[in-house]
């Protein structure tokens, strides 16, 4: 549904309040509201919608003071790369795949079209749209993020395999790289977090701000295309933890230790970012995004030992160094044996499994979640929303999690219960689209 | 741009009176003329003949249903279940078409559509008690008085409603809300909970919706045509959507939908309602 973006009726702010004193004032309300008694009734706005509408136009303008003040937390939504991918992971996620409803193209652009103005407004911490302090209408933005500062707000948006259908005429399009991923060991893949025409990645230092952002993106997407499943992770707090180190995932390891270092932009070229070359052209500065929903025994994991903890990641938990050595970056040694002649990190621990020779990587940049519990079980049901991007799954995701899933200790411990590939389109210029070099 | 409804409670001696639908004459609600004639949208005269026909139409429907709750209110009398059963749902149709109306007049919904805890229980009396009755206990032991007052309740409401004032707010606030108690209750089947005829309910909602929307259509045309389009495509959807669930003169038992036709209706109510909240902008100047 564009309507809130594209051609809301343009309510100035004079305009809008002219129009209330001269409609109603208060003194004709209390007398309306004393004829009858019981039968006074306001649809749409009740009476203190109507007289608060100055006190919301002073929190607007301040809230725009306040923006002006910090924006060094607007991560730009425009530019050669979408935002999102190599920006260091925020505090929040809000997930969301959406199913097109729409068969028409036209449509589909006209969507992203939307999603990129409601976007661009978003991240730089705007309301969304013209219409929100008209009284007669239902606001254009829903208004939970009213006056927040952006705190890195970023918004990233894919395609998955299942959008290069027949509906839109675009099998032609299609990546090879974007393929469905294979059946691996240890999968009980559920339907419900699983799949999806589009993906939307949206990242804040405030959950608030990432919900928002969701929710807004679905509304406008009504009669287009509908929410297929969403899920919400986090991690450790920026303000938890000031000096910024490696966050640890909720079986206690600092995780993301071993990530390429994402201001090495031949490395980023080499492990995130497609090419032309690659095939695809449309994907050019794009890149392929895996997602798995993978829960977390907790319960299985907080009665193992320490020194099985240790051996299944092949890192220490406390400082997160490889075993056997003493700080976190210390060199990853596959080759070292202890004195018995047995290698020193595990054959089949995570590190040494995802590492295989060193020469395949991904960027990984996953969240915690915690849904609630499961109520067959009465567990929790908490665990990793891993996300990754890479420049070709088939040929990094794709061979690293078969060796996993064949034979990492981890597996013991957790089960990857949903599943999702997106193509990553490139970034936008101010004034173009997310999706132009695709529609 | 007016977004309130006026429904003020006359004196009761009108109620009784029955249906006097010359209700133009009555029509002149001291509390609404205020001292700006330009604040009402309605004082512009194209809303005139469309509001006349929304009166009409609620009016029409309102009559149908005391006609046909008599028809159910004299089976449950007379104990006949088979047939009390068989008139429930069509019956509340009529009702369903114009819930905004009633709505707007207090006290009445519930006394006619509350649902059991919705109410404390000496106050629930109404459709659902005799829903109840009649499904789970698969009797009408106990039941005239209800009957009878249901009956009352309905011929006040239709006298009630010479007394709002329909307004363009009502009608635009009015079709989203009908679309709204849609997607709360009945695509969720808690609407009806003993007979399970939730469809029917939600049909008529969607009517009534329709109805206004067919009414305000080329006021939207001249504002927004794609507006209008994207709205008309909601409820054609809509339509066929629920034209596979049609069963000889009714539509099917809640208990047959599985958990995929809710989610696709629930979505096509979303689809549809999220334009239709827009329409507002017909109130503008
Ligand atoms: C719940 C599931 C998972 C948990 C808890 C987990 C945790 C960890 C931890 C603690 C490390 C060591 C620190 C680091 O280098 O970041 C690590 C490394 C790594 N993990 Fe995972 N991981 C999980 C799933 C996966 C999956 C599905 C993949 C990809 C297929 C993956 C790929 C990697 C890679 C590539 C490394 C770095 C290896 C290196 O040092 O070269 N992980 N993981």
């Amino acid at each position: 549904m564009t309507r809130p973006i594209d051609s809301g009726p343009d309510q100035g702010e004079d305009k809008e309040t002219g129009m209330l004193k001269k409609s109603i004032s208060r003194r004709d309300l209390l007398r309306l509201a004393g004829v009858g008694g019981a039968g006074l009734l306001f649809g749409g706005a009740g009476v203190g919608g109507l007289f608060s509408t100055k006190e919301r136009t002073a929190a607007k303008n301040s809230a725009s003071e306040a923006k002006t003040a910090d924006k060094n937390n607007i991560i730009s939504f425009y530019g050669s790369h979408q935002a999102g991918i190599v920006t260091p992971p925020q505090d929040f996620i809000v997930f969301a795949a959406f199913d097109l409803t729409t068969a028409s193209l036209d449509e589909v652009r006209m969507l992203f079209k939307a999603w990129t103005a409601a976007s661009a407004s978003m991240t730089s911490g705007e309301m969304i749209g013209s219409s929100n302090n008209n009284v007669n209408m239902p606001p254009s933005d829903t208004g939970e993020a009213a006056g927040l500062t952006p705190s890195r707000t970023t918004i990233t948006f894919g395609v998955g395999p299942s959008f290069f259908d027949s509906r839109f005429g675009l099998a032609g399009k299609r990546p090879e790289a974007l393929t469905e991923l294979p059946p691996f060991g240890g999968d009980e893949l559920r339907s419900e977090w699983s799949g999806g025409d589009i993906g939307v990645q949206v990242n804040a230092d405030d959950l608030q701000i990432a919900f928002h952002a969701i929710r807004n993106l679905a509304r406008i997407a009504r009669g287009k295309a509908v929410l297929r499943w969403t899920q919400e992770g986090f991690q450790r707090t920026s303000g938890s933890d000031p000096t910024g180190s490696t966050p640890r995932n909720l079986m206690g390891f600092k995780d993301g230790t071993g990530n390429p270092d994402v201001h090495n932009e031949t490395e980023m070229k080499k492990v995130v970012w497609a090419n032309a070359s690659d095939g695809a052209g449309w994907m050019d500065r794009g890149s392929y995004m895996v997602v798995r929903r993978i829960r977390i025994r907790v319960e299985v994991w907080d009665r193992s030992t320490l020194g099985d903890q240790e051996a299944t990641f092949g890192r220490h938990r406390d400082s997160g160094a490889p075993i056997g050595a003493a700080h976190e970056f210390d060199k990853l040694d596959l080759e070292s044996k202890d004195d018995k002649g047995k290698p020193v990190i595990p054959m089949r621990s995570h590190v040494r499994l995802a590492h295989g020779d060193g020469s395949v990587k991904i960027l990984r940049r996953s969240f915690s979640y915690s849904s609630g519990m499961d109520h067959k079980t009465g567990q929790l049901d908490a665990g990793l929303l891993f996300i990754c991007f890479n420049r070709d799954s088939r040929k990094q995701f794709i061979p690293m999690q078969q060796r996993m899933g064949q034979s990492d200790l981890l597996n013991e411990y957790i089960v990857h219960t949903g599943s999702a590939v997106f193509a990553c389109f490139p970034g936008v210029k101010e004034g173009g689209y997310i999706g132009e070099t695709l529609f | 741009m007016k977004f309130k409804i006026v429904a003020f409670l006359m004196a009761c001696t009108i109620v009784f009176t029955g249906c006097g639908s010359n209700a133009a004459d009555k029509n002149e609600p001291a509390a609404v003329t205020t001292n700006d004639g330009k604040e009402a949208a309605a004082t512009d005269d194209t809303w005139e003949p469309i509001v006349n026909s929304y009166r009409q139409f609620t009016i029409e429907q309102a009559d149908t249903f005391i006609i046909e709750t008599e028809k159910f209110v004299t089976a449950v009398k007379a104990g006949d279940v088979e047939k009390a059963k068989q008139l429930y749902a069509p019956t509340r149709m009529y009702y369903e078409r114009i819930e905004p109306i009633a709505d707007a007049l207090g006290d009445l919904d519930p006394n006619i559509d509350a649902r059991e805890n919705d109410v404390e229980e000496k106050d629930w009396r109404g459709f659902h008690r005799i829903e109840q009755a009649l499904w789970e206990k698969n009797s009408t032991a106990g039941m005239d008085d209800y009957a009878d007052r249901l009956l009352e309740d309905v011929k006040l409401l239709r006298a009630l409603m010479e007394t709002v004032e329909v307004e363009p707010g009502l009608l635009v606030t009015g079709a989203v809300e009908l679309l709204n108690e849609v997607s709360s209750s009945k695509v969720v089947g808690e609407e009806e909970r003993y007979s399970h005829t939730d469809l029917y309910d939600f049909v008529a909602n969607v009517e009534g919706a329709s109805k206004i929307h067919e009414l305000l259509k080329d006021k939207l045309n001249e504002k927004d045509a794609a507006l209008n389009e994207q709205i008309a495509k909601g409820f054609a959807d809509l339509e066929q959507a629920l034209s596979a669930y049609k069963t000889g003169d009714g539509y099917v038992s809640y208990l047959e939908l599985k958990e995929e036709d809710t989610k696709k209706l629930s979505r096509l109510i979303d689809a549809l309602a999220e334009p239709l909240s827009q329409m507002g902008i017909i109130l503008e100047a």
